[in-house]
This record gives structure tokens, sequence and C-alpha cells, in this order.
């Protein structure tokens, strides 16, 4: 498959920064793995299945068709708390956009999945642990209500440590932002399908995550609300071998499917298509009214 | 560790002495006063000299403080209470109080996070933390609510929502990001008011609404300074340089235009005046469901949305980035 024109451009800015280490060792079993190899076996490793966390570009790249638009690529981030610790938080933040790549932590915009198009928002770990201040709240309310606009479903793949404590309770008033946001969206009866992947807690679980019409996630994730130090810490105990863990929320009710990354773009495919045929249905049924 | 304790003991100290001279000077014909008048003179100076300017750090403490009034004491100022229990599922969180009630005589649904005063009333009510079955009952009275036209006061007071095992196997998560949908979507007049701590995502679940009053002294963040210095420095001892980062005092809110209005406290604390401040409170309460209930549903709900579409101080670039 030739690599999309919007990949290629975004590649090669990338050249020379992260993507210069050509091994990579896993995490779960320390098989050293050789890039490439990696990248086409999706980041999963080929000996154990461990899924690496991945970029935004790169899973991007794994999920739609061709071409992908991106939107709120202008919003930038401010500084409203003139926060400053260790380092200040433009600083911090200048580092992340070093190391990730990317302007902030979520990617935007529209594309088409399996010949269906849709509304496409993907959070990057690799920038200030996927948190959520403004800029990411402003930019999934931005998705989301174009997304109404046109009519089309929502896929937003979830990865994040919570709320941006560098941007106080604007953070955590994008909670309510988004939340208005997706309210809206699915009143008019879009349908939102959300990805949870490693991981996914505090306000993005306790958000948008969690308002999803369908919830999928990726095996082994760590999906919670309250992270496993938080909870450590209040009872003084060690939690047991995978509490939190994709597979735990299934068993108990959580979410939907736990669907491995090779088969999860056929697996969405599935489901935006169970969607635009309700959607027909709908329309037929109201054509007859 | 408070850093109002070696003060509060003086000032404990000197209350108990002035006591005992009014006491004594009831029985005896010797007059006291002077010596009473010196003793309140240098009890108001103490109280100046703590509490004028408080850090916010210190603040975070005035809010934790044990005699702040909660929320059972403001729900007991309303004319009528009918609490209602559970969650229709599991439980009745005792985290979390509601009911139906009326508020200078219009009918309401009234709701509180609860903290206990002593440890065993703390264990009861799990320090204000709600767990995931207290959230769904909070969400079924803002159903409620909605299904009868009842305005929806809310009481936040919570260090945040409960953190144990298990709230995560009940999906805490899930109850929390469904309660933010009912209050986004109930078609009544929301008050809330901080009366204390509004702790995170655990708060939110309360607050979001038409019109946020906050004491002058409570606090409201992201996450509790603990929290924070945990998530970023490892270190949850470093709390209070935390609480000076957060800017999570009412003053600052105001000025962002995250809460709507400051209800002043007495010198000292809410703790001081616990009767004062609840009037002065459910009289806010009152005077938005006044302006708020004149408002056409579908009005309300395009005011909330725009209130809180806007907030975010993000900024655009003039050029178009981001398209390939």
């Amino acid at each position: 498959m030739p690599m999309p024109e919007w990949l290629r451009v975004r590649r090669g800015k990338d050249a020379g920064g992260r993507d210069a280490a050509q091994w990579s060792k896993c995490a779960e079993c320390g098989e050293m793995l050789y890039r490439r190899d990696l990248a086409a076996n999706l980041y999963v490793c080929s000996r154990c299945g461990h899924h690496f966390r991945i970029g935004a570009y790169d899973r991007i790249s794994t999920i739609v068709d061709g071409d992908f638009t991106e939107i709120g690529g202008e919003v930038q981030v401010g500084d409203p708390l003139q926060w400053s610790d260790r380092k200040s938080y433009p600083v911090k933040l200048a580092g992340d956009r070093e190391k990730s790549g990317l302007s902030e932590a979520v990617v935007c915009g529209f594309g088409q999945i399996g010949g269906f198009d849709v509304a496409l928002g993907v959070m990057d770990f690799h920038f200030r642990g996927g948190t959520m201040g403004t800029v990411v709240g402003e930019r999934v309310t931005m998705l989301l209500e174009e997304a109404t606009r046109r009519h089309l479903p929502c896929v937003i793949f979830t990865a994040s440590g919570g709320a941006r404590m560098e941007e106080g309770m604007f953070a955590l008033m994008q909670l309510a932002k988004t939340t208005a946001a997706v309210t809206r969206f699915m009143a008019d009866g879009n349908a939102l399908i959300t990805v949870l992947t490693d991981p996914t807690t505090g306000g993005v679980s306790a958000s948008f995550a969690f308002q999803a019409d369908i919830i999928l996630a990726e095996p082994k994730a760590m999906i919670g609300f309250a992270g496993r130090r938080v909870i450590e810490q209040t009872i003084r105990q060690k939690l047991p071998e995978g509490f939190q863990a994709a597979e735990f929320l299934l068993e108990h009710g959580h979410i939907d499917i736990v669907v491995e990354r090779r088969l999860l773009k056929e697996t969405l495919v599935r489901f935006l298509d169970y969607t635009a045929k309700g959607a027909a249905q709908r329309a037929r049924a109201e054509a007859h009214a | 560790m408070n850093p109002f304790m070696d003060r509060e003991k003086a000032l404990l100290e000197l209350e108990r002495r002035i006591a005992e001279l009014r006491t004594a000077s009831a029985d005896q014909p010797v007059d006291m006063s002077s010596e009473i008048g010196v003793l309140e003179t240098k009890y108001q100076e103490i109280l100046r000299d703590v509490y004028g300017a408080p850090t916010p750090w210190q603040k975070v403490h005035m809010a934790r403080h044990p005699n702040r009034p909660t929320s059972l004491e403001y729900i007991a100022g309303l004319d009528r209470f009918d609490e209602l229990h559970g969650d229709r599922h599991y439980e009745d969180d005792q985290a979390v109080v509601g009911g139906a009630a009326l508020l200078r005589g219009r009918a309401i649904v009234a709701i509180g996070q609860q903290r206990g005063r002593d440890t065993k009333e703390n264990l009861r009510r799990n320090f204000g933390m709600v767990a995931p079955e207290g959230y769904r009952k909070v969400r079924r009275l803002a159903h409620l609510a909605t299904r009868l036209g009842l305005p929806i006061v809310t009481f936040v007071d919570t260090k945040g929502a409960d953190p144990g095992i298990s709230s995560e196997e009940h999906a805490q998560s899930e109850a929390i990001a469904q309660c933010l949908i009912a209050f986004t979507t109930a078609t009544v007049p929301i008050v809330a008011s901080i009366i204390g701590e509004g702790g995170s995502g655990g708060a939110l679940a309360l607050a979001i609404a038409d019109r946020v009053i906050m004491l002058e002294h409570s606090t409201y963040s992201v996450a509790s300074p603990e929290g924070c210095a945990a998530i970023l420095w490892g270190d949850a001892s470093k709390a209070d340089e935390a609480a000076s980062h957060l800017k999570l005092t009412a003053q600052d809110l105001r000025g962002f235009g995250i809460v709507d209005e400051i209800v002043p406290e007495p010198l000292g604390g809410a703790n001081r005046d616990p009767s004062g401040v609840v009037t002065r409170v459910l009289e806010k309460i009152d005077a938005a469901l006044e302006r708020l209930e004149t408002l056409p549903a579908q009005r309300l709900l395009a005011q909330r949305y725009e209130k809180y579409r806007r907030i975010g101080a993000w900024a655009r670039e003039t050029a178009p980035a981001g398209r390939f």
C-alpha cells in the first residue's frame, strides 16, 4: 500500500527524531524487535503479542483508508495559570512537542474507514501523558460539533493519564465541555465509538471514553478512574495482577469488546456498517411516515 | 500538616479563658469586664493575624475544617426535606445525600456530598468520597428532577471520588461520566454551591450548573493538592506547593469565570458562624433560582452549553495549520 501523502509529509518531519532508533525492546517479554518489522506488525510484539503504545499519526495510518484531513491544528495551547514548578509549563510543552512530533495530545480530523466517512480523534500518550487540557478539550469538541453538522459517526481512540494538572480548573472544565458536545452529537442520532488504549484514566475515562455507544479496548490496556498508585496509597495494599486491565473491565461488564490491534479496523468497519444501515433504515421509516 | 494547628490551639485556649471569666463574673460581684475586654481584643488580633489573608494552602485547611458546615446543615436550613435513598441497583451510598425539598416555598431536588465530623461518621460517610453507587443515585435524582420539573440544588464537598478497589470494579468512570451527561441535559435550573472542598471529577459530577456559588474560603481544583503533588512530583508531601500552583481559591476561579459568585465568610471561616453562612448561601441560591426559573428550557440548555463551550484559554494561530 503506498504511503498516503499526509503521512509521508509527517514522516519527513519526524525523520532523524525518535524514528532514528532501529531496535525496540518489548516491555513485556524483552524481545528485541527491528523497528520496521514492528511497524509492519502494527506495533505489536511478534513474540508475545504485547501491544506497544502507538503514536497518533501511526494509529491514523493503520485505521484510515487513505486520506485524512486534520482539523483543529490551529488551536494552540495557552498558559492560563502561568504555571511554573521545576520547569515552566511552556518549556514542558516544548519538550513534549519535540519528543512526540505533535502540537498537542490529540489529533482530530476526517477520513474514511472501510469506505465509511467518519470523524476521527486519536490521543497520544507521548504528549504530556495524553492529558486533557484546553487544547485537547477544544479539539475534541470541534470534532464532535463538525461531525454533528455533517451527520457522521465519530471514532475516538483514548490514551490519557487524565486531566492536565498544569492547566488546573481549565482542564477540569474540559470534561464539562466535551460532555456537552457529546450530548448534542448523540441527540442528533449520531454514533460515538471509543477505543480505549493503554492507559485511559481520570478525566478522560470519566467523560467521553465512557459516554460512547460502543466501547472497545485493546488487550491489556490499563483503564480506570483512579491510577494504580493512588489506589495503593489509599488502601495501603498491593493491587492484584490484571486489576484495571481491559480484560478485567470486560469481565465486570464495563466495556463491549477487547479487540486485538490487527482486528481493530475490520471490527470498526462492521460497527460503522451497522450505524450506516441503521441511519438508512430510520430514514426509510421516516419517509413512510 | 495543618498550618493553623498551633494558632487554633491558642485561640481555643483564649476562648476557654474568656468563657471562664464570663461565668466567674456572673457569679461574683467583681467587675471583670476589662480583663475580658483585653482577652477579646487579643483574640481578635490573633484571628486577623492568622486568617486575615490566608494562603491557598491555609484555605485548603479552612475548607476541611471539621466544624465547617456540611451539606446536611444546609439541608437542615431548607423549609422541608424528604430524603430519597439508593441507586435502584445495588446500594445507598451514604457519602451523598439527596431528596425532594422546599426552599423558600419552592419545590426542588437537593443533593449534597456528606463528610463526617468524627471517625465513626466519617467511616459511614466514607469521608465524603462518593462511590459509583452514589453517583448513580445522583444521576437518578437529576432525572427525577427533570421529570417532575424541580430545580436541582447541589452542595459540593469532597476531596474527590472514592478511589477504592470496589469503586473501580463498579465502574467509577462510567458513573461520573453519566452524571456529567445528566447535569448537562437536565431541563431544569441547576445551582451548585462549593461549600468545602471541590476535588476533581468527583466534584464536577455535581457541579455542572447554570450558576456556581462558592464560599470565600472553599477550594475547587482539578485534583486535591496531595493528588496533584503525587502526580507531578511523585511526592504527596509537597501538597502546599501544589496548592499555590493550582489556583484553587474562590477568588482565582471567580476571576476565570468558572465560579459565578462568592459568598463571604466571617473572619476565621464559616465554622465561626455556621447558621449565618448557611442562611447567606441559601439566600443566594434562592435569588439565582428566582432568575433562572423564568427561562424556557431550551434557552436554559443553550446558555448552559455556551457557558462551558467558552471555557478554555487556548489561542488560535492566524495561519491555518495541520492540513496535509
